[in-house]
Protein backbone atom coordinates (compact mmCIF):
# COMPACT_ATOMS: atom_id res chain seq x y z
CA UNK A 1 0.00 0.00 0.00
CA UNK A 2 1.24 3.47 -0.87
CA UNK A 3 2.27 5.15 2.37
CA UNK A 4 1.81 8.73 3.53
CA UNK A 5 5.11 10.58 3.52
CA UNK A 6 6.69 12.65 6.26
CA UNK A 7 9.02 15.14 4.63
CA UNK A 8 11.72 16.92 6.61
CA UNK A 9 12.41 20.50 5.60
CA UNK A 10 15.73 22.24 6.21
CA UNK A 11 15.82 26.01 5.85
CA UNK A 12 19.22 27.02 4.55
CA UNK A 13 20.88 30.42 4.30
CA UNK A 14 24.39 30.96 2.98
CA UNK A 15 25.15 27.26 3.16
CA UNK A 16 24.04 26.68 6.74
CA UNK A 17 20.82 25.36 8.21
CA UNK A 18 19.11 28.13 10.12
CA UNK A 19 16.39 28.22 12.64
CA UNK A 20 14.20 31.22 12.99
CA UNK A 21 10.94 32.31 14.40
CA UNK A 22 8.80 33.42 11.46
CA UNK A 23 11.89 34.13 9.37
CA UNK A 24 13.36 36.45 11.96
CA UNK A 25 16.17 36.09 14.48
CA UNK A 26 17.88 33.46 12.34
CA UNK A 27 20.30 31.27 14.25
CA UNK A 28 22.93 28.93 12.85
CA UNK A 29 21.79 25.38 13.44
CA UNK A 30 24.24 23.20 11.62
CA UNK A 31 25.52 21.67 8.45
CA UNK A 32 22.90 20.77 5.81
CA UNK A 33 24.64 17.57 4.69
CA UNK A 34 24.93 16.24 8.23
CA UNK A 35 21.40 17.20 9.20
CA UNK A 36 19.89 15.76 6.01
CA UNK A 37 21.65 12.44 6.66
CA UNK A 38 20.48 12.48 10.28
CA UNK A 39 16.89 13.02 9.18
CA UNK A 40 17.14 10.17 6.72
CA UNK A 41 18.48 7.89 9.46
CA UNK A 42 15.69 8.96 11.78
CA UNK A 43 13.01 7.88 9.31
CA UNK A 44 12.17 10.91 7.19
CA UNK A 45 10.76 9.76 3.86
CA UNK A 46 12.19 12.70 1.94
CA UNK A 47 14.28 15.77 2.55
CA UNK A 48 13.54 19.26 1.27
CA UNK A 49 16.22 21.90 1.36
CA UNK A 50 14.80 25.37 1.15
CA UNK A 51 17.16 28.24 0.46
CA UNK A 52 15.94 31.30 2.29
CA UNK A 53 19.02 33.45 1.67
CA UNK A 54 17.94 37.00 1.35
CA UNK A 55 20.34 38.00 -1.40
CA UNK A 56 21.59 36.60 -4.65
CA UNK A 57 25.22 36.70 -3.46
CA UNK A 58 24.47 34.51 -0.50
CA UNK A 59 22.52 32.19 -2.74
CA UNK A 60 25.54 31.42 -4.89
CA UNK A 61 26.58 28.82 -2.32
CA UNK A 62 23.40 26.85 -2.97
CA UNK A 63 24.75 24.57 -5.69
CA UNK A 64 27.71 23.60 -3.54
CA UNK A 65 25.42 22.94 -0.56
CA UNK A 66 23.17 20.76 -2.74
CA UNK A 67 26.14 18.77 -4.01
CA UNK A 68 27.48 18.11 -0.52
CA UNK A 69 24.04 17.21 0.84
CA UNK A 70 23.12 14.91 -2.06
CA UNK A 71 26.36 12.96 -1.83
CA UNK A 72 25.36 10.90 1.21
CA UNK A 73 21.59 11.03 0.85
CA UNK A 74 19.81 8.00 -0.65
CA UNK A 75 16.21 9.09 -0.27
CA UNK A 76 14.38 11.65 -2.45
CA UNK A 77 15.86 15.10 -2.22
CA UNK A 78 14.06 18.31 -3.23
CA UNK A 79 15.60 21.76 -3.50
CA UNK A 80 13.64 25.00 -3.50
CA UNK A 81 14.13 28.71 -3.04
CA UNK A 82 15.50 31.10 -5.60
CA UNK A 83 15.10 28.91 -8.69
CA UNK A 84 14.11 31.45 -11.34
CA UNK A 85 14.98 29.83 -14.66
CA UNK A 86 15.61 26.54 -16.44
CA UNK A 87 19.33 27.25 -16.03
CA UNK A 88 18.98 27.59 -12.25
CA UNK A 89 17.07 24.31 -12.21
CA UNK A 90 19.65 22.51 -14.34
CA UNK A 91 22.44 23.59 -11.97
CA UNK A 92 20.56 22.23 -8.97
CA UNK A 93 19.66 18.94 -10.71
CA UNK A 94 23.23 18.45 -11.84
CA UNK A 95 24.36 18.96 -8.26
CA UNK A 96 22.18 16.01 -7.22
CA UNK A 97 18.63 17.19 -6.54
CA UNK A 98 15.86 14.78 -7.57
CA UNK A 99 13.15 17.40 -7.65
CA UNK A 100 13.00 21.16 -7.61
CA UNK A 101 10.34 23.32 -6.07
CA UNK A 102 9.34 26.61 -7.68
CA UNK A 103 6.96 29.23 -6.38
CA UNK A 104 7.28 32.92 -7.38
CA UNK A 105 9.05 32.05 -10.63
CA UNK A 106 6.18 29.77 -11.69
CA UNK A 107 3.63 32.53 -11.13
CA UNK A 108 5.78 35.03 -13.02
CA UNK A 109 6.37 32.61 -15.89
CA UNK A 110 4.04 29.57 -15.86
CA UNK A 111 5.82 28.18 -18.93
CA UNK A 112 8.81 27.52 -16.68
CA UNK A 113 6.89 24.57 -15.18
CA UNK A 114 6.53 23.01 -18.62
CA UNK A 115 10.12 23.71 -19.65
CA UNK A 116 11.55 21.98 -16.59
CA UNK A 117 9.02 19.12 -16.82
CA UNK A 118 9.87 18.51 -20.47
CA UNK A 119 13.52 18.18 -19.63
CA UNK A 120 13.40 16.27 -16.32
CA UNK A 121 9.90 14.84 -16.24
CA UNK A 122 6.88 15.99 -14.25
CA UNK A 123 7.95 13.91 -11.25
CA UNK A 124 10.87 16.30 -10.83
CA UNK A 125 8.78 19.48 -10.65
CA UNK A 126 7.01 20.58 -7.48
CA UNK A 127 5.01 23.78 -7.60
CA UNK A 128 4.93 25.41 -4.17
CA UNK A 129 1.92 27.53 -3.35
CA UNK A 130 1.70 29.84 -0.36
CA UNK A 131 -2.00 30.21 0.30
CA UNK A 132 -3.79 32.68 2.51
CA UNK A 133 -7.44 32.50 3.44
CA UNK A 134 -9.55 35.37 2.07
CA UNK A 135 -11.25 36.86 5.13
CA UNK A 136 -14.72 35.54 5.72
CA UNK A 137 -14.65 33.19 2.73
CA UNK A 138 -13.78 29.59 2.09
CA UNK A 139 -11.36 30.70 -0.62
CA UNK A 140 -7.62 31.10 -0.64
CA UNK A 141 -5.30 33.46 -2.48
CA UNK A 142 -1.80 32.51 -3.66
CA UNK A 143 1.03 34.76 -2.46
CA UNK A 144 4.61 35.07 -3.71
CA UNK A 145 7.93 36.54 -2.56
CA UNK A 146 8.00 34.66 0.70
CA UNK A 147 4.37 35.45 1.39
CA UNK A 148 4.77 39.20 0.97
CA UNK A 149 2.92 39.74 -2.32
CA UNK A 150 -0.65 38.75 -3.15
CA UNK A 151 -1.13 37.52 -6.72
CA UNK A 152 -4.88 37.58 -7.35
CA UNK A 153 -4.60 33.88 -8.19
CA UNK A 154 -7.06 31.58 -6.50
CA UNK A 155 -4.77 29.06 -4.82
CA UNK A 156 -6.82 26.02 -5.83
CA UNK A 157 -7.25 27.23 -9.40
CA UNK A 158 -3.54 27.86 -9.62
CA UNK A 159 -2.81 24.34 -8.35
CA UNK A 160 -5.00 22.97 -11.14
CA UNK A 161 -3.23 25.11 -13.72
CA UNK A 162 0.17 24.02 -12.41
CA UNK A 163 -0.89 20.40 -12.83
CA UNK A 164 -2.00 21.06 -16.41
CA UNK A 165 1.32 22.71 -17.17
CA UNK A 166 3.29 19.72 -15.98
CA UNK A 167 3.79 19.91 -12.21
CA UNK A 168 4.19 16.49 -10.59
CA UNK A 169 3.32 17.51 -7.03
CA UNK A 170 1.91 20.52 -5.18
CA UNK A 171 3.57 21.77 -1.99
CA UNK A 172 0.78 23.70 -0.33
CA UNK A 173 1.60 25.99 2.58
CA UNK A 174 -1.06 27.60 4.69
CA UNK A 175 0.25 31.08 5.51
CA UNK A 176 -2.40 31.44 8.20
CA UNK A 177 -1.07 28.39 10.03
CA UNK A 178 2.63 28.61 9.20
CA UNK A 179 4.75 28.88 12.32
CA UNK A 180 1.79 28.61 14.67
CA UNK A 181 1.93 24.87 15.39
CA UNK A 182 -1.87 25.05 15.56
CA UNK A 183 -2.34 22.25 13.03
CA UNK A 184 -2.45 22.09 9.26
CA UNK A 185 -5.30 23.80 7.42
CA UNK A 186 -7.26 20.66 6.55
CA UNK A 187 -9.95 22.57 4.65
CA UNK A 188 -7.36 24.12 2.33
CA UNK A 189 -5.46 20.85 1.91
CA UNK A 190 -8.58 18.82 1.21
CA UNK A 191 -9.89 21.34 -1.34
CA UNK A 192 -6.60 21.20 -3.20
CA UNK A 193 -6.23 17.42 -2.96
CA UNK A 194 -9.67 16.93 -4.44
CA UNK A 195 -9.09 19.47 -7.20
CA UNK A 196 -5.94 17.87 -8.64
CA UNK A 197 -4.88 14.35 -9.58
CA UNK A 198 -1.26 14.82 -8.49
CA UNK A 199 -0.01 14.37 -4.92
CA UNK A 200 -0.43 17.26 -2.48
CA UNK A 201 2.12 17.93 0.27
CA UNK A 202 0.61 19.80 3.21
CA UNK A 203 2.75 22.39 4.95
CA UNK A 204 2.33 25.05 7.62
CA UNK A 205 0.96 24.51 11.08
CA UNK A 206 2.26 21.01 11.80
CA UNK A 207 2.50 20.63 15.55
CA UNK A 208 1.48 17.68 17.66
CA UNK A 209 0.93 14.16 16.39
CA UNK A 210 -2.80 14.67 16.12
CA UNK A 211 -2.25 17.49 13.61
CA UNK A 212 -0.53 15.01 11.29
CA UNK A 213 -3.27 12.41 11.76
CA UNK A 214 -5.84 15.11 10.93
CA UNK A 215 -4.15 16.29 7.76
CA UNK A 216 -3.95 12.75 6.39
CA UNK A 217 -7.47 11.74 7.44
CA UNK A 218 -9.41 14.98 6.98
CA UNK A 219 -7.08 16.97 4.73
CA UNK A 220 -6.54 14.06 2.33
CA UNK A 221 -2.87 15.00 2.12
CA UNK A 222 -0.48 12.62 0.39
CA UNK A 223 2.47 13.90 2.37
CA UNK A 224 3.13 16.34 5.20
CA UNK A 225 6.09 18.62 5.49
CA UNK A 226 7.49 18.84 8.98
CA UNK A 227 9.52 21.92 9.69
CA UNK A 228 13.13 21.47 10.60
CA UNK A 229 14.52 19.21 13.28
CA UNK A 230 14.14 21.99 15.82
CA UNK A 231 10.45 22.21 15.43
CA UNK A 232 10.32 18.48 15.29
CA UNK A 233 12.97 16.59 17.24
CA UNK A 234 14.65 13.69 15.50
CA UNK A 235 13.59 11.20 18.15
CA UNK A 236 10.01 12.36 17.70
CA UNK A 237 9.99 11.45 14.03
CA UNK A 238 9.88 7.73 14.87
CA UNK A 239 7.25 8.39 17.56
CA UNK A 240 5.16 10.27 15.04
CA UNK A 241 5.29 7.40 12.56
CA UNK A 242 4.32 4.94 15.30
CA UNK A 243 1.38 7.12 16.23
CA UNK A 244 0.22 7.43 12.61
CA UNK A 245 0.41 3.66 12.31
CA UNK A 246 -1.72 3.18 15.39
CA UNK A 247 -4.28 5.52 13.85
CA UNK A 248 -4.45 3.25 10.80
CA UNK A 249 -2.52 5.58 8.49
CA UNK A 250 -0.07 3.68 6.27
CA UNK A 251 3.52 4.79 6.80
CA UNK A 252 6.90 3.39 5.87
CA UNK A 253 7.84 1.31 8.86
CA UNK A 254 10.38 0.21 9.91
CA UNK A 255 12.32 2.86 8.04
CA UNK B 1 33.25 -1.92 -15.21
CA UNK B 2 29.55 -1.01 -15.08
CA UNK B 3 28.25 1.24 -17.82
CA UNK B 4 25.49 3.60 -16.69
CA UNK B 5 23.84 4.51 -19.97
CA UNK B 6 23.17 8.20 -20.47
CA UNK B 7 20.41 8.80 -22.96
CA UNK B 8 19.67 12.33 -21.85
CA UNK B 9 16.54 11.34 -19.95
CA UNK B 10 16.55 13.06 -16.62
CA UNK B 11 19.09 12.72 -13.95
CA UNK B 12 21.90 10.21 -13.74
CA UNK B 13 23.74 11.74 -10.83
CA UNK B 14 21.88 9.77 -8.20
CA UNK B 15 22.55 6.33 -9.69
CA UNK B 16 26.25 7.12 -10.14
CA UNK B 17 26.38 8.52 -6.61
CA UNK B 18 24.90 5.32 -5.16
CA UNK B 19 27.43 3.20 -7.09
CA UNK B 20 30.25 5.46 -5.86
CA UNK B 21 28.98 4.94 -2.33
CA UNK B 22 29.20 1.17 -2.88
CA UNK B 23 32.76 1.65 -4.22
CA UNK B 24 31.79 0.15 -7.58
CA UNK B 25 33.73 0.98 -10.73
CA UNK B 26 31.09 2.67 -12.88
CA UNK B 27 31.15 5.05 -15.79
CA UNK B 28 28.35 7.25 -17.10
CA UNK B 29 28.47 7.03 -20.89
CA UNK B 30 26.54 7.69 -24.08
CA UNK B 31 29.18 5.97 -26.21
CA UNK B 32 28.04 2.65 -27.77
CA UNK B 33 31.68 1.50 -27.90
CA UNK B 34 32.05 1.90 -24.13
CA UNK B 35 28.82 -0.06 -23.58
CA UNK B 36 30.31 -2.88 -25.69
CA UNK B 37 33.19 -3.11 -23.18
CA UNK B 38 31.01 -3.16 -20.06
CA UNK B 39 30.75 -6.12 -17.67
CA UNK B 40 27.35 -4.92 -16.55
CA UNK B 41 24.92 -2.33 -17.85
CA UNK B 42 22.50 -0.10 -15.97
CA UNK B 43 19.86 1.84 -17.86
CA UNK B 44 18.40 4.43 -15.50
CA UNK B 45 15.66 6.74 -16.50
CA UNK B 46 13.07 9.07 -15.30
CA UNK B 47 10.93 11.02 -17.67
CA UNK B 48 9.13 10.16 -20.85
CA UNK B 49 9.13 6.79 -22.65
CA UNK B 50 9.76 8.60 -25.94
CA UNK B 51 13.21 9.55 -24.63
CA UNK B 52 14.28 5.95 -25.22
CA UNK B 53 14.12 6.69 -28.98
CA UNK B 54 17.56 8.25 -28.49
CA UNK B 55 18.91 4.77 -27.74
CA UNK B 56 17.95 3.67 -31.25
CA UNK B 57 19.25 6.80 -32.96
CA UNK B 58 22.64 6.73 -31.25
CA UNK B 59 23.40 3.04 -31.73
CA UNK B 60 23.14 2.38 -28.00
CA UNK B 61 20.24 -0.03 -28.52
CA UNK B 62 22.37 -2.24 -30.76
CA UNK B 63 25.27 -2.22 -28.28
CA UNK B 64 22.98 -3.04 -25.36
CA UNK B 65 21.29 -5.92 -27.23
CA UNK B 66 24.66 -7.30 -28.27
CA UNK B 67 25.93 -7.31 -24.67
CA UNK B 68 22.69 -8.82 -23.40
CA UNK B 69 23.09 -11.68 -25.95
CA UNK B 70 26.57 -12.27 -24.55
CA UNK B 71 25.08 -12.79 -21.11
CA UNK B 72 26.10 -9.48 -19.55
CA UNK B 73 23.80 -8.56 -16.63
CA UNK B 74 21.48 -5.71 -17.52
CA UNK B 75 19.45 -3.63 -15.06
CA UNK B 76 16.74 -1.25 -16.24
CA UNK B 77 15.43 1.27 -13.72
CA UNK B 78 12.00 2.96 -14.00
CA UNK B 79 11.58 3.92 -17.68
CA UNK B 80 14.66 1.74 -18.23
CA UNK B 81 12.64 -1.26 -17.05
CA UNK B 82 9.57 -0.25 -19.06
CA UNK B 83 11.78 -0.16 -22.16
CA UNK B 84 12.44 -3.91 -21.65
CA UNK B 85 8.76 -4.55 -22.47
CA UNK B 86 7.22 -4.29 -25.94
CA UNK B 87 5.85 -0.75 -25.74
CA UNK B 88 4.22 1.89 -23.59
CA UNK B 89 0.94 3.75 -23.93
CA UNK B 90 2.97 6.86 -23.05
CA UNK B 91 4.52 6.81 -26.52
CA UNK B 92 2.91 4.11 -28.70
CA UNK B 93 5.19 4.82 -31.67
CA UNK B 94 8.39 4.19 -29.70
CA UNK B 95 9.18 0.46 -29.63
CA UNK B 96 10.60 -1.14 -26.50
CA UNK B 97 13.15 -3.93 -26.53
CA UNK B 98 10.44 -6.59 -26.28
CA UNK B 99 12.47 -8.74 -23.89
CA UNK B 100 9.27 -9.24 -21.91
CA UNK B 101 5.79 -9.55 -23.38
CA UNK B 102 3.22 -6.84 -22.85
CA UNK B 103 2.80 -3.11 -22.94
CA UNK B 104 3.11 -0.54 -20.15
CA UNK B 105 -0.11 1.26 -19.37
CA UNK B 106 -1.40 4.26 -17.47
CA UNK B 107 -2.82 4.02 -13.95
CA UNK B 108 -6.62 3.91 -13.74
CA UNK B 109 -8.55 7.13 -13.00
CA UNK B 110 -9.40 5.83 -9.54
CA UNK B 111 -5.93 6.66 -8.21
CA UNK B 112 -3.76 9.77 -8.32
CA UNK B 113 -1.05 9.85 -10.92
CA UNK B 114 1.95 9.90 -10.79
CA UNK B 115 2.31 7.15 -8.19
CA UNK B 116 4.74 8.94 -5.89
CA UNK B 117 6.13 7.66 -2.64
CA UNK B 118 7.08 4.57 -0.68
CA UNK B 119 5.09 1.45 -1.46
CA UNK B 120 5.56 -2.14 -0.35
CA UNK B 121 6.76 -5.09 -2.40
CA UNK B 122 5.47 -8.63 -2.61
CA UNK B 123 8.59 -10.57 -3.51
CA UNK B 124 9.46 -13.99 -4.89
CA UNK B 125 11.90 -15.79 -2.66
CA UNK B 126 14.26 -17.05 -5.34
CA UNK B 127 15.23 -13.69 -6.83
CA UNK B 128 18.96 -12.96 -6.99
CA UNK B 129 18.33 -9.24 -7.36
CA UNK B 130 16.14 -9.15 -4.23
CA UNK B 131 18.40 -11.27 -2.04
CA UNK B 132 17.88 -10.22 1.61
CA UNK B 133 15.07 -7.86 0.60
CA UNK B 134 11.98 -9.41 2.19
CA UNK B 135 8.38 -9.11 1.11
CA UNK B 136 6.79 -6.07 2.70
CA UNK B 137 9.88 -3.91 2.17
CA UNK B 138 9.17 -0.30 1.23
CA UNK B 139 10.81 1.27 -1.80
CA UNK B 140 10.43 4.63 -3.52
CA UNK B 141 8.35 4.92 -6.70
CA UNK B 142 7.65 7.84 -8.97
CA UNK B 143 5.93 7.01 -12.28
CA UNK B 144 2.72 7.48 -14.27
CA UNK B 145 2.91 4.26 -16.31
CA UNK B 146 3.56 0.72 -15.19
CA UNK B 147 4.40 -2.69 -16.59
CA UNK B 148 2.07 -5.68 -16.33
CA UNK B 149 2.77 -8.68 -14.12
CA UNK B 150 4.50 -11.28 -16.32
CA UNK B 151 6.24 -14.63 -15.85
CA UNK B 152 9.52 -12.85 -15.11
CA UNK B 153 7.96 -10.70 -12.36
CA UNK B 154 9.81 -11.24 -9.07
CA UNK B 155 8.20 -8.41 -7.11
CA UNK B 156 4.70 -7.05 -7.42
CA UNK B 157 3.27 -3.78 -6.14
CA UNK B 158 -0.31 -2.65 -5.67
CA UNK B 159 -1.56 0.74 -6.80
CA UNK B 160 -4.88 0.87 -8.63
CA UNK B 161 -4.20 -2.80 -9.44
CA UNK B 162 -1.08 -4.93 -9.45
CA UNK B 163 1.94 -4.17 -11.58
CA UNK B 164 5.53 -5.39 -11.96
CA UNK B 165 7.83 -3.76 -9.43
CA UNK B 166 10.76 -5.99 -10.39
CA UNK B 167 11.45 -8.45 -13.18
CA UNK B 168 14.24 -10.98 -13.46
CA UNK B 169 15.09 -13.60 -16.05
CA UNK B 170 18.60 -14.98 -16.61
CA UNK B 171 20.82 -11.92 -17.06
CA UNK B 172 17.90 -9.50 -17.39
CA UNK B 173 16.78 -7.40 -14.43
CA UNK B 174 14.42 -4.48 -14.12
CA UNK B 175 12.95 -2.40 -11.31
CA UNK B 176 10.12 0.11 -11.56
CA UNK B 177 11.13 1.80 -8.31
CA UNK B 178 14.30 3.77 -7.64
CA UNK B 179 16.85 1.71 -5.70
CA UNK B 180 19.16 4.74 -5.61
CA UNK B 181 16.43 6.60 -3.68
CA UNK B 182 15.15 3.75 -1.51
CA UNK B 183 17.51 4.08 1.41
CA UNK B 184 19.50 1.14 2.76
CA UNK B 185 17.32 -1.49 1.03
CA UNK B 186 17.79 0.16 -2.33
CA UNK B 187 21.55 0.22 -1.88
CA UNK B 188 21.35 -3.47 -0.98
CA UNK B 189 19.60 -4.20 -4.27
CA UNK B 190 22.24 -2.32 -6.25
CA UNK B 191 24.92 -4.20 -4.35
CA UNK B 192 23.21 -7.50 -5.23
CA UNK B 193 23.29 -6.52 -8.90
CA UNK B 194 26.91 -5.41 -8.77
CA UNK B 195 27.94 -8.71 -7.18
CA UNK B 196 26.28 -10.96 -9.77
Amino acid sequence: MLTKRIIACLDVAAGRVVKGVQFEQLRDAGDPAELAAAHSQAGADEVVLLDISATHEKRSTLVDTVRRTAKQLFIPFTVGGGIRSLEDAIAVFEAGADKISINSAAIADPFLITRIAERYGSQAVIVAIDAKRIKGEARFEAYVSGGRKPTDHDAIGWAREAEERGAGEILLTSMDRDGTGAGFDCELTCACSEAVRIPVIASGGGGDKQSFIDVFQNGRADAALAASIFHFGLHRLADLKQELRSAGIPVRWPC
Amino acid sequence: MIAVVDYRAGNLTSVKKALDHLCVDAIVTRDPAVVLQADKIILPGVGHFSATAVLEQTGLRTSILSRIKNGVPFLGICVGMQWMFESSAESPDTPGLGLFAGACGRFPQSVKSPHVGWNSLTCHEDSRLLREIPSGSFVYFTHSYSAPVVKATVARCEYGGEFSAAVEQDNLFGVQFHPEKSGALGLKLLENFCRL
